[in-house]
């Protein structure tokens, strides 16, 4: 049984899941991804074992429960149709949301993880139920296409 | 301060409000899913910041900033359960309840309790009896060891009322040595003086 509130995990780890959520989703229904992650964890918290790596396991949930908003809603991910208000302030991000909102969900999920999250290839793959090769590859692959997407912005 | 800096406080202040958004409506939906086993807030009190914790059964700890609020948590997470989340609006009753007595207006508690932090039997009888102890008055370890049927338990009473989860609203600061010194408390002999002086000047 572990001793660390619940609430130290939310703190700890709900920047990373927003950012998971938010990758799958799009910021708009990234809170009601967050919400529905950490409600999930918290029913199985109590039975979670003590050595879990409770980053990973948040992870997991959160691409799930991402997964499973946009598949609700009826409709493909479109981060790009509203950003919210922290990004919208930061005029700086909203090109690159509308780049990630054009990748491949794999590529988008591989490269926030990975860039994002700070997974490394191997976790990225266990979270997202692919190989390590095809997850070192769709962040590549992700990370070209962006670069691209955003060089093609500026001019 | 810099254009810069300005612009990077204001943008942190933004991200503190979204979270705690984000955290108010996880707690309404922990709530709501009967998975919000403790609920807690932080509390402005002229005895420094209090921590206020309760369960659906009542309020289960009251802890002084010296007594260390994040090892008390990890504490409720130990021995309560671990599904802890911060949830003022659970606490509004407390909060206002306390409001009221450090105005001197709140001569008593009406509060429900939950002594899950409280062990044994004698222990219980000691913080029960706590509240029972009026306003203004103060009472010996040795008289409450005569009242619950354990003459020569001052001892244990004394520990009883150091390990008193709910100080204030159990209120072990009326709990006073033989000899009439103030004797110790958790949140200091100080807060102790205070809260007998607000006491005896109404």
């Amino acid at each position: 049984m572990t001793a660390i509130p619940f609430s130290e995990v939310v703190e700890r780890h709900g920047p990373m899941v927003w950012r998971v959520c938010s990758a799958v989703t799009g910021p708009v229904d990234a809170d009601d991804a967050w919400s529905e992650t950490f409600l999930a964890a918290l029913r199985a918290y109590p039975r979670l074992p003590g050595d879990a790596d409770v980053r990973a396991w948040l992870a997991t949930i959160a691409h799930r429960k991402a997964v499973d908003v946009v598949r609700a809603r009826g409709r493909r991910a479109t981060p790009v149709a509203q950003v919210p208000d922290v990004v919208d302030e930061a005029p700086d991000h909203a090109p690159l949301w509308r780049a990630l909102g054009r990748l491949s969900p794999r590529q988008r999920q591989a490269v926030v993880l990975h860039h994002l999250a700070g997974f490394s290839h191997a976790e990225a793959a266990a979270v997202l139920g692919i190989s390590h090769d095809a997850a070192r590859r769709a962040s590549a692959d992700g990370i070209a296409a962006l670069r691209n997407d955003m060089t093609r912005d500026e001019t | 301060m810099t254009d810069t800096s300005a612009f990077s406080a204001a943008a942190d202040a933004r991200e503190r409000r979204t979270r705690t958004a984000r955290e108010a409506r996880l707690a309404a939906a922990a709530s709501d899913a009967g998975l919000l086993d403790v609920a807690y807030a932080v509390l402005d009190s002229p005895a420094g910041p209090l921590l206020a914790a309760a369960t659906p059964a009542g309020v289960v700890r009251i802890a002084f900033a010296c007594e260390g609020h994040d090892a008390e948590l990890e504490r409720l997470a130990g021995e309560v359960s671990p599904r802890v989340l911060r949830a003022p609006a659970r606490l509004d009753d407390v909060a206002r309840q306390l409001d009221e007595y450090f105005e001197g207006r709140r001569h008593g508690f009406d509060l429900p309790m939950d002594l899950a932090l409280v062990h044994g039997a004698f222990r219980c009888r000691v913080v029960q009896h706590l509240t029972r102890i009026p306003y203004g008055a103060t009472e010996s370890y040795g008289t409450i060891a005569g009242l619950l049927d354990r003459p020569g338990a001052a001892r244990a009473v004394g520990t009883a009322c150091a390990r008193n989860p709910l100080p204030i609203v159990a209120a072990c600061h009326r709990v006073v040595r033989g000899d009439g010194s103030v004797g110790q408390y958790a949140g200091g002999s100080d807060v102790k003086r205070m809260l007998l002086a607000m006491e005896s000047g109404a």
